[in-house]
C-alpha cells in the first residue's frame, strides 16, 4: 500500500530528473534516492540468471549497524567524560543525561560527515553519469568515530573532502581506493592539525576552552599517559576502565565491548574477514610478548594484553583492517597482511614512546603493502600450477 | 572402487522446481533446427537451400575457418527456412519433418581395427563431430589435435538439473561404445565423473576410468573434474563430451544411423510438476513448452525459458530451438518488479549465502529466485568470497580481473586455460556487487583465441 503510493509519487516526478528534465543536474542524486527507496527492477541480462539476494547496500548497512553499540556508547562517554572532567557528580550519574550530552555534541560531526561526504559523492556521480554508490555509508560513520570531539567541524569537512577526493573519487570510486577513506581523513587532520588530535585537552568535551576542570584531573588517554609517564600509567592501570571504555579517547574507540559487540555482528554475517580481524589479534598480542621478553622498558614490560585494549586498536582490528577493499584481497594475504597490522601498531606503541597510537598508520601502512603481498601470494600459485604438480585439499 | 574426491567448495542452489523422475514422451514438433550460434566461435556455409529433401545425418552447413567439419539434420523433411538475423547473420536452419525418421547409413569399421582416422571420418561425416568439445577455450574440437585424454561428466550438479543416470536409463550398450570410439580418438584415457552415492547406468560403464565426486555445484562441472584428475597445463588440449551425447556417438557405431533422441529435463520453479520428456535434438520450444506446464507469475512480468541451467544457460523464446548442448530447460519468473526497502528489510523470502538475510537457518528450504539482479553493478568490493565457489586451484577474482584488463600473460598464469565461463557461474551469484564473472571470462578466452591463433 505504502509501496505503491510511493512508487506513483518518485514515477510521477522522475522526469523532471531524466535528461532533458528541469532538474536533470540532480539525476544522480534522484536516482540514489530511487534505489534507497526501492530494489530497482532490473533483471539479469548477461551471465547467471539467478542472483544472490545480497547487495553492496545490504552488505554495508550491516557495517553501519555494528558500529552503531560503539556509537551509541561514543555518545554516552562524552558525556561521561564531561561531567568528570568539571566535577558534576550529579550529572555523571545519570546514563541518560551522560548520553544526551554526548547526543547534542556528536550529531553536528555525524551531519557535517555525511553531507560533505555524499555531497561531494553525488557530484562525482552525476558528472561521470555514474550511479551514487553506497561505500560512504560506512565511512561516513567511521570518520566521527575516530575524531576526538573537540575536533572543529570545518575541520572535519576538510578532512572528509580530502579523503573522498584525493583518497577515493581520483582512484575511481568506491572499490577502487587504496587506503581506508576514513583512516586517510584522520590522518589528515593528524598531520595537517596536529594538535587538535593529540594531547590532553582534545579528547574531552570543552577542555581547555576556558579551565573549567577540576583540579588535578587529566584529560590524556591512557595511551599517552603510558608515553608520558609509562610506571604512573601502569601503576594505575585499571583494566576493566578499558574493557567499558570509560576512559577519554577517540569518540568510538574506547568501549572494547562495544566494538567487541561490533566484531560479532560483523563476523556472524560474515561481512568481515575473521582471518584479519584473528590476526592482527594475534600479531598485536605476540609482538607485546615479545617485547615483555626483552623488558628493557616499562612499556616493554606491560603486559601484552593491554595493548589490545588500549587506544585504538581494538576498533581498528574491527573496522578498519577488515575493509574488504582495501586489505589483501587473498586469503593468505588477509592473515600477513592482519598479522603485521598487529606487529606494526605495537611497534610503534613501545619503541616510540613520542608517538602513542601506532594503529592508524600501521592500518595505513599496510594498506599500501597488501597489494604486495597478494602478488607474492599468486605468484606462488601461479609458479605452483605452472610446475603442473596436482595439489591435493585446496578445493 | 575408485577413490572419491571430495570438494568442499561451491555451493548446491535449492531452486524450486527439481525434477520429479517422470519421463514422458513429446508429441513430437513440426519443425526443428540446427543453430549455428549454438557453436561458438564457428563461420557458417550453408550446403542447402529452402526447398531441400535432408534426412538426418545430411549436411546443412559447414565451417568456413575449419571445413571439414559439418553439420547435419537431426531429422529427415525438407528444409523449411534459412532464418538469418542482423547483418544477415545465419541463425537457423530450419527442417520441416516428414515424420519418417529416414537417415543417412552410415558405413561403420570395425571399431578393432578401425584407424584413429576412420573412426573420425565416420563422426565427422556424421556431424556428430560438432560434439567433441576441446579445452582449453572450450570450442569444438580440431581434429588434427592429439589430446591427452578425454573426459565425460557422468553428472549434472546445476540447480534443478537432470539426473543422468534417469536420463540415460537403458542406454548402457551406447555409452559403451561411445567410450570405445573416444578411446581411438585419444592416447590416453576417458575419464568418466560419477557422482558419490548414485547408482545407475553409468557407473556400469566400466570401460572408462572412473572417478568418484562428493561436493556440490559445480561438482558435476567437467571443467572442475578435469582441475582435479589431471589439469590442463600450457600447450596441452584435453577433450570433453556431453555424456548424453556420448550415448548418441554410441548409437550411431551400433546402427549406422544418425538418431539424435535425447531426454531432457524440464524444471524450475515455474513449470508445472516438473518431468523429463524425450525429443529429438533441435526440436522447436513451442512443442513442449506450453501455457499448460507454466504456471502463471504472480507479477506480471512473463516467465524467462531458459535452455541449460539457470546459472549458464541461454535464454531462448518458444519460437526458437532446443540449443546442441543442452540437456534442460528451466523456466523462471522475470523479475522486472520494484521493491520497497529491499536492501534493509528482512526479506525471509530471499535466499543468500551472506547471512545478511536468514536463509541460512532454513538449509533445506527451496526458494523461487527470479530474474531480478537484486542490486545494482559496482565496483568488486568483497573480496574473498568468490574464493568459496570455485572448487579449482586458481584465483577466480584475479583471473576475472586479468580478463577484464584484456592481460594475455596474465590470464595464462592465473588459469584461463582450465576454465569455461560456466566454471565461475556461482561468482556471478554470489558476488553483491553483481560482477558478470561468466561473461568477462568468455571475452578473455575471444581475447585468446584471437590473440593466439
Amino acid at each position: 500500500m505504502i509501496s505503491q503510493i510511493l512508487k506513483k509519487v518518485v514515477d510521477g516526478v522522475k522526469p523532471t530528473f531524466d535528461k532533458g528534465g528541469k532538474l536533470s543536474f540532480l539525476h544522480s542524486l534522484f536516482d540514489a534516492v530511487e534505489t534507497l527507496l526501492f530494489v530497482p527492477d532490473t533483471v539479469t541480462k548477461k551471465g547467471a540468471h539467478i542472483r544472490d539476494a545480497v547487495d553492496l547496500k545490504r552488505s554495508l548497512i550491516v557495517v553501519v549497524l555494528a558500529l552503531v553499540p560503539a556509537l551509541l556508547f561514543g555518545m554516552y562517554n562524552t558525556g561521561l567524560q564531561h561531567f568528570r572532567a568539571v566535577g558534576d557528580v550529579a550529572a555523571e550519574a545519570s546514563i541518560w543525561g551522560c548520553w544526551w550530552y554526548g547526543f547534542v555534541r556528536m550529531l553536528p560531526l555525524i551531519l557535517v560527515s555525511y553531507v560533505v561526504g555524499l555531497g561531494i559523492e553525488v557530484a562525482f556521480a552525476q558528472r561521470r553519469g555514474h550511479e551514487v554508490t553506497e561505500g560512504y555509508f560506512v565511512t561516513g560513520m567511521l570518520i566521527p568515530l575516530i575524531m576526538p570531539i573537540d575536533v572543529p567541524l570545518w575541520m572535519v569537512a576538510l578532512a572528509v573532502a580530502f579523503s573522498v577526493i584525493i583518497g577515493k573519487e581520483v582512484f575511481g570510486g568506491s572499490g577502487m581506493n587504496i587506503f581506508n577513506p576514513a583512516l586517510l581523513a584522520r590522518a589528515f587532520v593528524f598531520f595537517a592539525y596536529t594538535p587538535f588530535i593529540s594531547g590532553d585537552k582534545v579528547w574531552i568535551r570543552g577542555a581547555g576552552k576556558g579551565g573549567e576542570y577540576i583540579d588535578g584531573f587529566s584529560g590524556a588517554t591512557p595511551l599517552t599517559q603510558l608515553g608520558e609517564n609509562a610506571e604512573q600509567m601502569l601503576a594505575n592501570a585499571n583494566v576493566w576502565d578499558w574493557i567499558v571504555g570509560t576512559i577519554p579517547g577517540s569518540i568510538g574507540e574506547t568501549s572494547v565491548i562495544a566494538i567487541a559487540i561490533g566484531a560479532v555482528i560483523m563476523l556472524a554475517t560474515g561481512v568481515a574477514s575473521w582471518r584479519i580481524m584473528l590476526s592482527v589479534v594475534a600479531g598485536g598480542w605476540l609482538t607485546g610478548l615479545l617485547f615483555n621478553a626483552i623488558g628493557a622498558s616499562p612499556v616493554m614490560d606491560m603486559p601484552a594484553y593491554y595493548h589490545l585494549l588500549l587506544g585504538g586498536f581494538a576498533f581498528g582490528a574491527v573496522f578498519m583492517a577488515t575493509d574488504p577493499v582495501t586489505a589483501a584481497q587473498t586469503n593468505v594475504g588477509k592473515v600477513v597482511v592482519g598479522f603485521l597490522i598487529g606487529v606494526i601498531a605495537v611497534l610503534i606503541r613501545v619503541v616510540n614512546p613520542g608517538y602513542p597510537e601506532g594503529m592508524m598508520l600501521a592500518i595505513l601502512f599496510m594498506n599500501a603493502m597488501a597489494p604486495l603481498v597478494d602478488h607474492v601470494v599468486v605468484g606462488f600459485n601461479v609458479r605452483r600450477r605452472l610446475s603442473g604438480k596436482l595439489t591435493k585439499g585446496r578445493a | 572402487m575408485s577413490k572419491i574426491i571430495k570438494l568442499r567448495k561451491g555451493l548446491d542452489i535449492h531452486l524450486q522446481g527439481e525434477p520429479a523422475p517422470k519421463l514422458i514422451e513429446a508429441c513430437g514438433s513440426d519443425t526443428y533446427a540446427v543453430s549455428p550460434p549454438d557453436f561458438e566461435g564457428v563461420l557458417p556455409k550453408l550446403l542447402v537451400r529452402e526447398g531441400d529433401l535432408v534426412k538426418a545425418g545430411s549436411p546443412l552447413f559447414f565451417d568456413k575457418a575449419n571445413q571439414e567439419i559439418i553439420f547435419t539434420s537431426p531429422v529427415s523433411g525438407v528444409v523449411a527456412e534459412i532464418r538469418r538475423g542482423e547483418k544477415r547473420k545465419l541463425l537457423n536452419v530450419v527442417i520441416a519433418t516428414d515424420g519418417r525418421g529416414e537417415s543417412v547409413e552410415f558405413k561403420i569399421p570395425s571399431l578393432d581395427r578401425a584407424s584413429r582416422e576412420d573412426v573420425a571420418g565416420v563422426l565427422l561425416s556424421a556431424g556428430m563431430w560438432p560434439m567433441i568439445i576441446s579445452r582449453p577455450y572450450g570450442r569444438i574440437a580440431n581434429v588434427a589435435d592429439r589430446p591427452k585424454a578425454i573426459f565425460v561428466s557422468g553428472f549434472d550438479s546445476a540447480p534443478c538439473a537432470p539426473d543422468m543416470n534417469f536420463v540415460l536409463e537403458g542406454e548402457l550398450e551406447n555409452l559403451r561404445k561411445g567410450v570405445e570410439v573416444l578411446g581411438k580418438l585419444t592416447e590416453g584415457k576417458v575419464h568418466l565423473g560419477l557422482k558419490a552415492g548414485t547408482e545407475g547406468v553409468l557407473n556400469r560403464v566400466d570401460n572408462a576410468e572412473q572417478h568418484i565426486f562428493k561436493g556440490p555445484h559445480p561438482a558435476g562441472n567437467v571443467g572442475v573434474q578435469i582441475s582435479h584428475i589431471d589439469p590442463i597445463r600450457k600447450g596441452e588440449t584435453v577433450w570433453t563430451v556431453d555424456a548424453q551425447n556420448l550415448a548418441i556417438i554410441g548409437r550411431l557405431f551400433r546402427t549406422g544411423r544418425v538418431d539424435m533422441t535425447k531426454v531432457v529435463c524440464m524444471s524450475g520453479p515455474q513449470v508445472v510438476n516438473p518431468y523429463y520428456l524425450r525429443i529429438i535434438g533441435g526440436a522447436e520450444i513451442k512443442s513442449f513448452v506450453m501455457n499448460s506446464n507454466i504456471k502463471p507469475v504472480k507479477r506480471g512480468g512473463g516467465v524467462r525459458i531458459v535452455s541449460g541451467n539457470a546459472l549458464s544457460g541461454r535464454i531462448v523464446t518458444r519460437d526458437e530451438f532446443m540449443t546442441f548442448y543442452s540437456n534442460h530447460i528451466t523456466v523462471l519468473e522475470e523479475g522486472n518488479y520494484h521493491e520497497l526497502f529491499g536492501w534493509i528489510a528482512p526479506r525471509t523470502g530471499k535466499f543468500s549465502v551472506s547471512r545478511t538475510y536468514f536463509s541460512w537457518l532454513c538449509p533445506r528450504k527451496r526458494y523461487n529466485l527470479d530474474t531480478n539482479t537484486n542490486g545494482g553493478a559496482r565496483a568488486i568490493v568483497m573480496t574473498g568470497l568468490w574464493e568459496k565457489y570455485v572448487p579449482m586451484d586458481i584465483h577466480p577474482m584475479y583471473l576475472v580481473k586479468a580478463c577484464m584488463a584484456g592481460n594475455i600473460d596474465k590470464m595464462e598464469a592465473l588459469g584461463i586455460y582450465e576454465v569455461l565461463p560456466e566454471d565461475l557461474a556461482l561468482c556471478d551469484f554470489v558476488d553483491p556487487s553483481k560482477t558478470e564473472a561468466q561473461e568477462a571470462v568468455a571475452q578473455g578466452i575471444n581475447l585468446m583465441i584471437k590473440e593466439l591463433s
